[in-house]
């Protein structure tokens, strides 16, 4: 049986197979629908950002503190650039067609516009996140592998214990612990800390995108590896594979075309579950490593209360999220050839 | 239910179906869940009884910053570092048990109505849910904290219960789907049950294996989502002892005086490996459950 098959995502929504529609068609009318949805939830998202940083507390109190009382001119001040006058309503809709035409407002921290201050930073927390899937994806799927070839022998369960152990550990405590061991207190061979000029990238220097990339990889590729040792020993087990070895094909031949392949669809959904999940371990990543990315300058403006800064670093990342969800998708359907028949006959 | 080879060595009672040992019982027979239960328990005795044992007061100052005084050495503060970890689990551990009771109950709720109610009904519950899913745990938590100037123990515990909430209700909905349509639910319907009731007394009871199962796991999520809250700055009470607090408060000291970092960190991690291994172990007898 398998060990972590509750933790495996639902498979690709169910679509009904369209009638009297054949191939492109029936493919497109499936793309709508999916791309509508996404749509649907990225607004539904908006508003729930929304609400949350403006309508849920009071953020020019928040702001200011202390000094709420005894500063009127600054309340009035902030007050007018959140146009604090208007209903909530219409500043929504003003904040959203803001977003629509790539205007993001104003930072309260330093009245530069928003996108100006996070375009760099998107950019380097995306070359951090893929460059840590990169890594990740190959490793997980070879543990796993590995860990099914051997399964319930030996070293299966040796790994699959530390697996295990691992998977429930925070990001920030494999941070910290990979610092002590590679950076401060037992060697010094990485710097612990990401430095780079405001004009230059972090990977100028390469050593110091060694722990943070470590610290994302080790953080999700436990979880990922077990769900991949699961499904592929589901295959495994499989009728179809038992047959193909029956007729003869060589082992080799059996785990790569047979089972590898039809392993890799829910690999697939879990690999965007932890895209979107590092996605959000960024944060934690980015302000332990000084990492200068969008996690790090997210906690900074949620700790300013920069109100505009916070509504548009938590729209890109939910929007990275159901875009890689929109990806997987299409993806498995068109890897899993039961899916796609149902969709195009 | 049993077409596996273990679990035979209690006789099995013949004909009656309340004979089956319940879902705790079977988990016990676990290695991995009793390892779990054994360290998490440990641990939740630790920062229960710590407090009183603790050397020093939570914030009392031990001797000069970062030096090597006391057990542990001290802290950025000075104060001491092991009397810091013997007070500071109480908030985690709170937050923590009360945030996830809170994401179980709602995310329940909502999962099991959906799946009930069928229909519209449970396409816009589910629809909403991919809304709140599409945020990361942590961001959730952020947003709401950006309008907030000072957040609060309850605060915290309500984030973490509606961060949970969705991801549970996923859950609860596909196993209560499988359970709605059985003979014994039709049944209750048919002999005029209030709804309320058929949910009560005939879908919960036999959904608990899966769902403990995942409240384990929330909890080790829960324990992780806090003590990450509190390395970015974010706890209830800036002056107290708090685990995730105390690796931001001495980070920076982390090559002259590791262990004011590196002690919290450990407990942290001890404590999700814990609640981790206690929740596998009840997920593999949820799954010999099912089929």
């Amino acid at each position: 049986m398998t060990d972590v098959a509750t933790l495996l995502p639902d498979p690709p929504e169910e679509v009904a197979p369209p009638r009297r529609q054949h191939g492109a068609a029936a493919w497109a009318v499936w793309l709508a629908r999916r791309l509508g949805l996404a749509v649907l939830t990225l607004w539904l998202v908006s508003v729930l950002v929304f609400l949350a940083t403006a309508a849920l507390g009071d953020p020019v109190r928040a702001i200011l503190g202390r000094d709420y009382n005894s500063n009127p001119g600054r309340v009035a001040q902030l007050e007018e650039l959140l146009n604090a006058d208007q209903s909530i309503v219409s500043r929504y809709f003003d904040w959203l067609g803001g977003l629509l035409t790539g205007d993001l407002g104003v930072s309260l921290a330093n009245q530069r516009p928003v996108s100006e201050l996070i375009s760099a930073n998107v950019v380097n927390t995306l070359v951090l996140v893929l460059l840590s899937a990169v890594l990740m994806i190959p490793l997980a799927f070879a543990i796993a592998m590995i860990s099914a070839h051997y399964r319930r022998k030996r070293p299966d369960t040796v790994i699959q214990t530390i697996l295990l152990a691992m998977a429930g550990l925070p990001e920030f405590v494999i941070g910290v612990l990979l610092i002590a061991l590679l950076a401060t207190t037992v060697f010094k061979v990485f710097p612990a800390v990401t430095i780079s000029s405001p004009t230059g990238h972090p990977w100028d220097n390469p050593d110091a995108m060694v722990l943070p990339t470590l610290t994302l990889v080790l953080a999700v590729a436990p979880y990922v590896s077990r769900i991949v040792r699961a499904s592929l020993l589901e295959v495994i087990d499989s009728d179809y594979v038992e047959l193909a070895r029956l007729k003869g094909i060589p082992e080799k031949v059996v785990m790569r075309k047979h089972a590898l392949l039809n392993a890799i669809v829910p690999g697939i959904q879990v690999i965007a579950l932890q895209l979107a999940w590092l996605a959000g371990g960024v944060v934690v990543v980015e302000t332990l490593f000084s990492y200068p990315g969008v996690g790090l300058q997210l906690v900074d403006s949620v700790r300013n209360h920069d109100v505009p800064m916070v509504q548009a670093l938590s729209m890109i990342i939910a929007g990275v999220y159901v875009v890689v969800n929109v990806v997987a998708d299409v993806l498995s359907i068109l890897l899993t050839p039961r899916a796609r028949t149902a969709i195009s006959s | 239910m049993s077409t596996d080879t273990g679990p035979g060595s209690a006789p099995p009672p013949p004909a009656i179906a309340p004979a089956e040992p319940s879902t705790l019982r079977k988990a016990m027979r676990q290695k991995r869940f009793t390892v779990g239960l054994a360290i998490t328990l440990l641990l939740v005795a630790f920062v229960i009884v710590a407090p009183y044992l603790a050397p020093f007061g939570e914030n009392e100052v031990a001797g000069p910053p970062f030096s090597k005084d006391g057990f542990l050495g001290t802290d950025y503060l000075g104060q001491d570092v092991l009397s810091r970890v013997m007070y500071g689990g109480k908030s985690i551990l709170v937050i923590a048990v009360f945030g996830t009771l809170l994401g179980m109950a709602l995310g329940i709720a909502i999962g099991v109505v959906a799946a009930y109610g069928g229909g519209w009904w449970d396409e816009i519950i589910m629809r909403a849910n991919d809304v709140v899913l599409s945020f990361p745990q942590i961001l959730l938590a952020l947003v709401v904290l950006t309008a907030i100037e000072q957040p609060t123990a309850w605060i915290l515990i309500l984030l973490v219960g509606v961060s949970h909430a969705p991801r549970v209700a996923r859950l609860a909905r596909g196993v209560a789907l499988g359970i709605v349509s059985r003979d014994f639910v039709i049944a209750a319907e048919a002999l005029g049950e209030k709804r309320t009731r058929v949910i009560l007394a005939e879908v919960l009871p036999n959904m608990n294996a899966p769902l403990l199962a995942e409240g384990g796991l929330r909890l080790t999520y829960s324990i992780g989502l806090i003590g990450a809250l509190g390395f970015l700055g974010f706890s209830a009470d800036p002056g107290a002892a708090n685990w995730g607090q105390m690796i931001q408060e001495n980070r920076l000291a982390l090559s002259t005086q590791p262990w004011a970092v590196l002690a919290p960190v450990l407990v942290i991690a001890i404590f999700c490996i814990g609640t981790n291994l206690m929740a596998d172990g009840i997920a593999q007898v949820a799954q010999r459950g099912d089929n």
